[in-house]
């Protein structure tokens, strides 16, 4: 098999603020890095992040890392590494001032220093009154985070294949992994990348659900070449999803608008929160809010034509209230939804927002896995960061602030680790042929023609059956139906076929790809979330109401061969401070 | 950043030129998917522009997506009249579509 391959010290897949930050650590070494993004760079998702950047400058009310740390392990529902919360919290700090200098406009107070601001989750003291810990550049941080880690990528001459899809991981001949096999999209014809050391970092998987905030480029192509390495992934079932999303579009409605008095009913004009939470009604937990919707639909009580989303009531409020504190609102809604919010209730349904889990690494990037002498071997020369990686920083559950934190600390620090790790091992590794045509057959597969089902029919159903079964809904009678549907699915999809087999900017065949991506990755989910017998953070289960530390504070390892699940302790212990021990989350 | 490759073709609109495009109208931003990729779909959309209007769309595509996104939901205007009357237009054929 004759194909072109080119040869780096370091391959990075994924282009957002991660890889972005890793690449530029790389390069401003001397190291020779690729970075290969389905899209072109700055059209990556790290774009949509607005919140901003979690750091204890304490520039706005007293702050320390410390405290940082015990609400970011509160916040993970005691499931997070407190090892490598205490390595995030602190890094927090440097990562904050390094992306200043590198050009990033962050807000000012007057006295020049970054502006902070209040957050949920963040508190001072351990615990005690508010902390304003978020540092951002107006509304357009992860716009400005990545339009500066571009530029600064591009001076340092990083080598950018931009539009080339990565199809998996390859190995030498010792079983060593020694880069990727990528898809040039404009020509649809294969390259071999070599490398000494590779780079996950390509971000969540929000598409593996009907309704996301994520836009579709979000298909969990890291997470899925790493189980079809043998890899397992960690703490999947943790998936944290917001209750009101624009129903069929997944766009976010902020929770300010419950906030500021508005509410939600059902087909009947009945405020059902009510009867789920008397007391704390449309301001209960995102988890109750979310599956009272859920609930109200299964039960028939859903509006529209389908009777498949609630309604989310705010025109008591009156068009000044809306367009002052409730900025975009009214525009998501008319645009999105049909719907003015000022004269009309707006369709709403849970969108699934952030994944926690993913591909298990330790602090420094680098991706472990049980092997003989222990649960966390470190797998030499690979590596991941941002959303698709589990360091694990968010634990069950992930607070504000912190994911773009989660990119750019591990982004950072995986890079710096790949140039000791580069330096330690300069010898080109050579790809295994045999390696190389298990990678291609993902690829050729859709030349076969003939009779199957088309790929993108099998999409919308499996999505929907992810929403359905492993969404937030999660009974063992619901998940395990799921499971059965989802098993077919997989099995149906091994005859799906392509109508298109034009090979320029052939997206159908893409397409193919990432559903191929998204059903490992779903599964992941599904299983992992039927196994866990317990509710923790993000993982609501009526059956199992309580946290159970006893038998379930142990992180889930699923692996695709099988759908075998593994389990590994949670690293209780801190780098410096006392361990942060579990008690009843309360806010 | 507008891709030379991507300059309509003035004859007509090419199974090339929507397959190009559609991986240009993939953004980091899921409020864009929404709005460029059904714009490319509908009949009344991409394919119903002269070839300088389809000029102008595929320049539309080189902007940056915050750029985009403050444009579509009325956040700013765009400096660029054509593309003020362009982000009009995809609004009001992907609504049309809605309803």
């Amino acid at each position: 098999m004759s194909i072109p391959t080119r040869h780096f010290d370091a391959l990075i897949i994924g282009a957002g603020g991660a890889g972005l930050n890793a690449a530029l650590q790389l390069a401003g070494a001397e190291t020779s890095v690729a970075v290969v993004s389905k899209v072109f760079p700055t059209r990556s998702h790290t774009v949509a992040a607005q919140g901003g950047v979690n750091a204890a400058l304490a520039n706005v009310l007293p702050d320390n890392w410390h405290w940082h740390m015990f609400d970011t392990v509160k916040g993970s529902d005691y499931l997070g590494d407190q090892d490598a919360i205490e390595f995030m919290c602190r890094e927090a700090i440097p990562t904050v001032y390094e992306l200043e200098h590198a050009g990033v406009p962050f807000s000012r107070l007057d006295n020049g220093k970054i502006y902070q601001r209040a957050f949920g989750g963040q508190s001072q003291d351990f615990g005690g009154d508010q902390a304003a810990r978020t540092c951002a550049a107006a509304d357009r941080t992860g716009h400005a985070i990545l339009h500066t880690l571009y530029q600064q990528n591009i001076r340092a001459k990083t080598h950018f294949f931009d539009e080339y899809f990565a199809l998996d991981l390859v190995r030498d001949k010792e079983g060593t992994i020694c880069g990727a096999l990528v898809l040039e999209i404009e020509t649809g014809e294969p390259l071999l990348i070599e490398a000494k050391a590779t780079l996950l970092a390509t971000g969540g998987c929000g598409q593996v659900f009907r309704t996301t905030s994520n836009a579709h480029i979000n298909t969990g192509d890291g997470c899925a070449m790493t189980l079809r390495a043998g890899i397992p992934l960690m703490d999947m079932e943790f998936y944290q999803f917001h209750p009101t999303g624009i129903a069929g579009k997944g766009l976010l409605i902020t929770e300010g608008v419950r906030g500021e008095g508005g509410f939600l009913v059902n087909q009947d004009g009945e405020r059902f929160m009510e009867r789920y939470a008397p007391r704390a009604k449309d301001l209960a937990s995102r988890d109750v809010v979310a599956r009272s919707i859920v609930t109200e639909v299964k039960e028939g009580r859903g509006a529209g034509e389908h009777a498949d989303y609630v309604l989310l009531k705010l025109d008591h409020l009156g068009a000044d209230v809306i367009d002052k504190r409730l900025p975009g609102i009214r525009e998501s809604s008319r645009i999105f939804a049909g719907a003015d919010p000022v004269r009309e209730p707006i369709p709403v349904f849970p969108t699934a927002h952030y994944q926690m889990g993913g591909i298990p690494t330790d602090r420094f990037g680098r991706v472990v896995m049980p092997a003989r002498y222990g649960s966390e071997e470190v797998i030499a020369g690979l590596y991941a960061a941002g959303e698709c990686a589990c360091a694990s920083v968010h634990g069950a559950n992930r607070l504000g602030g912190n994911s773009l934190l989660d990119i750019l600390v591990f982004g950072r620090l995986a890079g710096k680790d790949i140039i000791d790790y580069v330096r330690a091992n300069p010898h080109r590794r050579e790809t295994d042929p045999a390696s190389l045509e298990q990678a291609m057959a993902r690829l050729t597969r859709w030349e076969y023609t003939g009779d199957g089902v088309p790929a993108h029919q099998l999409k919308a159903e499996f999505r929907k059956c992810m929403e359905d079964h492993a969404g937030v809904f999660r009974t063992e009678e619901v998940m395990a139906e799921g499971y059965g549907k989802l098993c077919e699915l997989r099995e149906r999809f091994k005859d799906a076929r392509l109508a298109d087999q034009s090979k320029v900017f052939n997206t159908a065949r893409i397409e193919a790809l990432e559903l191929e991506n998204l059903i490992d990755v779903g599964l992941a989910i599904a299983v992992s979330a039927l196994n866990r017998k317990e509710s923790r953070g993000a993982h609501s289960r009526p059956d199992y109401p309580l946290r159970d530390d006893v038998n379930w504070m142990k992180h889930s390892l699923y692996y695709r061969d099988g759908d075998r699940m593994d389990y590994k302790p949670v690293r209780t212990k801190p780098l410096t401070v006392e361990s942060f021990p579990p008690k009843e989350r309360v806010y | 950043m507008i891709d030379p490759t991507l300059i309509p073709d003035p004859d007509g609109v090419t199974d090339e030129e929507i397959r190009r495009l559609r991986w240009q109208c993939r953004r980091g931003m899921l409020e864009l998917d929404h709005l460029l990729l059904p714009f490319l779909d509908r009949s009344e959309g991409y394919r119903a522009l002269d070839p300088a209007r389809r000029a102008e769309f595929v320049a539309l595509l080189g902007e940056q997506d915050q750029d985009l996104s403050n444009w579509f939901m009325s956040r700013r205007v765009p400096e660029d009249p054509r593309f003020h009357h362009l982000i009009q237009h995809i609004l009001a054929v992907v609504a049309a579509d809605r309803s």
